[in-house]
């Protein structure tokens, strides 16, 4: 098998997808984009080894025995229990570190390690808890925020000043251990995953573990790889290497929809509106450099304003009644606007509403320059997994645009990545 | 590293410091000096009666290149001009408000007579009456040039200019320098403008050939500089062509291409063709975002912004005053918008070129507006790749490196991925 890797940094998250030889995708990876560019296009490309040996390691457990089904059911919890033993040990690498600066705090730090020793176990065991019942959502919660939301809650408990000391620590601690590479085993760790399945699966689990090594030295050393996304010329990859995201979105789009002529995507901090051709080939694009009102960022800020995570801004935006007028197109602003309007009693169901259409309104903006939506329509990036979002986009682009065929797809982030690996097998 | 000099650049570099030498001793000579702007300008005219022209935005534009600009924004700014006024008109006036220094280091003189021809920018109209303030004594001409909004030039609109170089334009020069207009010597500079002209468009379209032996764009801003500027309808002027279609067919039949300040390009990857005026304060910077891709500019709208010649127009010593008057009326900027699309398409069929980019320039609303509605014209009927990048003129504040970059980062690919998809096709043929 021949492997064809992409890999496309964004600004929130990084992305990795493996193809083989006819273009099929092997395996996934993705995690939050951090200082160290390197260090997270690594954790991706990883992420996507690791997935692509589980996929093989599927199809063939599954064609020896079949029941393709009743195999899925069982490698969701074996991945489960995979992902949460990567997180076990990120988490006791941060957790020594944490120690490590509370000690550094001479007059407090038995105060501090003792409330760390307190929470920590309450912590791992929460999120194993999520892991093992199925819970996280291994493509939009990573080690970062799995950790600091149970932390934040384990910590609650304390007056506000130990609270603001114990967030301190952890504020200093999560960059430098974020921006560590940490290598994983795949044997080793799938060998403790399997052991962690439920007894009644053991004749399952006996089914897995034949084919563990075999799989587990499989080569997925990519033939070719190519980098692209907003910190592409950061990778250490050779020029030809390095390859525009406005073209690797189109072919990624292109891929998955054919007849797709006009791509929007909208990432973290860019949108970009992408005109192509029947081949795939971009014709023109527009795209954000000088403001992110229209991007992901603008969500994220708004929901630290809320003090909510971002997955909880569309549903809760599902819920609006109506769409309150959001005038502000810088996001600093909006959040401004925000306050505003819950102060006067709006319902913040309906404000959320209200800047979800103002993201949406200056993406349209951007997509108009462009040259409009055309059909087919395709709409990518990671703001694309969220409801109200594309409730917009949808409504938006069959109102401006006639009654289009509007596409959109649950790989819908990894579209940059594939586009890279595609790129890849042409030039083969 | 400067840029190669070849004879012709070192002529017009003569030129120009004799030019402004000549302005910097208007005390002693008793000439009088005219302020008017490069689209559609009349310099045969004012040259008829022995006049000096300047034209602001030329100084503006020189005063980004030498980094100077900045300053005379921030001064334009402090006493009340905002941050979306032009950046031609706020150099122009910050330079005035620091003692009219020019781009020579000489101080220009005050304007005798201010002629307003007004093509196609509206700024053009305020920046004058602005002027006008500053210089309370000069006398002040409007010649009104109507749009082509029809595409065409009417008889009606020749007539209209005619009448108003007759009752207005004219009497006004000869009130300033107290001569009556000499026929004779403006139909001999009419001559010899037709005489350039012609050179200028073999210059031109010496981009035909592959490689091509120019760069329409970053070296065409040179070119035109002579013509558009204060020696048309000179014997220098004329020369000055001579020297520069000499050498251009030196590079042709040598199959050279155009030199850029690292030298002659290597390689031509990349043909293309550009709308727009180019960036002036980071100007190589900018030029070399294109040439180290190994891309060549065969076609450009804004070297055709002082006159457009392409369609056969040439000054003519017959009707002087209906030749000034069609001159006027046919420049880029005075043309609708499906005769702007009808030149690019043009630049794109003689020169065969591989992609469009639109400079979108934050400043210029005369460019700027309908670029987009051009880009997608075009883009649909040719089918070719266009990139769309924003810069200003000379206010260096909205030139950024890394956004361009970062955009013609990729218009390069889409002209790449297009080249390596039609091989891949001729391959499987």
């Amino acid at each position: 098998m021949t492997i064809y890797l992409g890999i496309d940094l964004g600004s929130t998250t990084s992305k990795a997808i493996m193809i083989d030889e006819h273009g099929k995708i092997i395996g996934r990876g993705i995690t939050n984009t951090r200082s160290d560019y390197n260090v997270a296009a690594d954790i991706a490309r990883m992420d996507a080894e690791f997935d692509s040996r589980f996929s093989l390691l599927r199809r063939r457990v599954a064609s020896d025995s079949g029941n393709l089904e009743k195999w899925n059911s069982i490698f969701n919890q074996l991945e489960s229990r995979f992902h949460y033993l990567q997180f076990a040990k990120r988490f006791e690498i941060l957790s020594q570190a944490m120690f490590a600066h509370a000690k550094e705090l001479e007059e407090s730090k038995k105060d501090l390690t003792q409330k760390f020793c307190d929470v920590f176990p309450s912590i791992r065991n929460s999120v194993r808890d999520r892991f093992f019942n199925g819970e996280v959502s291994s493509s939009s919660e990573f080690f970062r925020d799995l950790f600091s939301a149970a932390f934040m809650q384990a910590i609650d408990q304390y007056d506000r000043a130990t609270f603001d000391r114990l967030v301190a620590v952890y504020d200093r601690s999560i960059n430098p251990v974020e921006n560590q590479l940490v290598e994983f085993d795949f044997l080793e760790l799938t060998s403790q995953a399997v052991r962690l399945l439920p007894e009644e699966l053991a004749e399952s689990r006996d089914q897995i573990t034949r084919h563990l090594k075999e799989i587990g030295s499989v080569s997925l050393e990519p033939a070719d790889y190519i980098g692209t996304g907003y910190g592409r010329q950061l990778l250490p990859f050779e020029k030809k290497h390095i390859k525009s995201e406005i073209l690797c979105h189109a072919l990624g789009a292109h891929d998955y929809f054919p007849n797709t002529r006009t791509v929007l995507d909208i990432g973290g901090q860019d949108t970009k509106a992408i005109q192509v051709d029947e081949h795939g080939l971009v014709t023109s694009f527009q795209m954000n450099d000088r403001c992110a009102a229209g991007c992901g960022r603008y969500l994220g800020y708004i929901a630290d304003e809320m003090s909510i995570s971002v997955s909880e801004l569309g549903p809760m935006a599902m819920k609006a009644d109506r769409e309150t007028n959001i005038c502000s197109t810088c996001t600093v602003f909006a959040g401004a606007e925000l306050r505003e309007h819950l102060n006067l009693g709006e319902r913040k169901e309906n404000v959320l509403a209200g800047l979800h259409l103002a993201i949406v309104q200056r993406a349209f903006a951007l997509l108009a320059r462009s040259g409009g939506a055309r059909n087919e329509f395709t709409f990518t990036g990671g703001v694309a997994r969220n409801q109200a979002v594309v409730k917009y986009v949808s409504g938006m682009a069959r109102s401006n645009y006639g009654n289009l065929t509007i596409n959109l797809h649950p790989d819908s982030i990894f579209m940059g990545a594939l586009g890279a690996a595609i790129f890849c097998l042409q030039r083969k | 590293m400067s840029v190669q000099k070849e004879n012709s650049m070192l002529k017009q570099k003569q030129m120009l410091a004799d030019h402004f030498m000549a302005l910097s001793q208007v005390q002693t000579t008793g000439k009088k000096v005219c302020y008017t702007f490069v689209p559609g300008n009349l310099t045969e005219l004012i040259t008829a009666f022995d006049m000096l022209p300047v034209y602001p935005e030329i100084n503006s534009l020189q005063s980004g290149m030498r980094q100077k600009s900045r300053d005379f924004i921030r001064e334009a700014e402090d006493v009340g001009y905002s941050e979306d006024v032009c950046s031609y008109v706020k150099c122009d006036i910050g330079m005035m408000l620091q003692g009219n220094i020019g781009p020579t280091d000489q101080q220009l003189p005050s304007p005798d007579i201010l002629l307003l021809s007004y093509t196609g920018c509206f700024v053009f109209m305020k920046w004058f009456e602005n002027l006008r303030h500053l210089y309370p004594k000069a006398e002040i001409a409007m010649l009104h040039i109507p749009y082509q909004a029809d595409g065409k030039i009417e008889p009606s609109a020749v007539q209209y200019i005619k009448d108003q170089l007759l009752t207005e334009v004219i009497p006004k020069f000869e009130k300033v320098t107290g001569k009556k207009l000499n026929d004779t010597v403006l139909a001999d500079c009419m001559s010899r403008s037709a005489a350039a002209e012609d050179l200028l468009i073999n210059v031109f379209e010496s981009a035909k050939h592959r490689p091509s032996p120019i760069d329409a764009y970053f070296g065409g801003v040179y070119y035109i500089g002579p013509i558009f500027t204060s020696f048309r309808g000179s014997q220098a002027c004329v020369e000055y062509y001579e020297e520069l279609w000499k050498e251009v067919q030196h590079r042709v039949a040598n199959k050279l291409g155009p030199i850029t300040p690292d030298g002659v390009i290597p390689e031509e990857k990349y043909r293309l063709v550009v709308e727009g005026p180019p960036n002036w304060t980071n100007f190589r910077d900018f030029w070399k975002l294109f040439y180290e891709h190994g891309a060549v500019f065969v076609g450009s709208t804004y070297t055709r912004v002082g006159g457009v010649y392409d369609y056969g127009f040439r000054h003519s010593p017959e009707d002087p005053l209906a030749s000034l008057a069609e001159y006027c009326l046919g420049c880029y900027t005075n043309r609708n918008l499906p005769q702007r699309i009808e030149l690019i398409e043009k630049f794109i069929d003689d020169c065969d070129a591989d992609g469009l980019v639109i400079n979108s320039i934050k400043s210029c609303n005369s460019f700027s507006a309908g670029q987009l509605a051009m880009m997608r014209d075009i883009e649909e009927r040719r089918g070719i790749p266009v990139g769309f990048i924003e810069t200003d003129l000379v206010d260096p504040r909205y030139y950024s490196y890394s956004n361009i970059k970062n955009r013609l980062d990729s218009f390069f690919q889409m002209l790449e991925q297009r080249k390596e998809f039609s091989a891949r096709k001729a391959a499987t043929v």
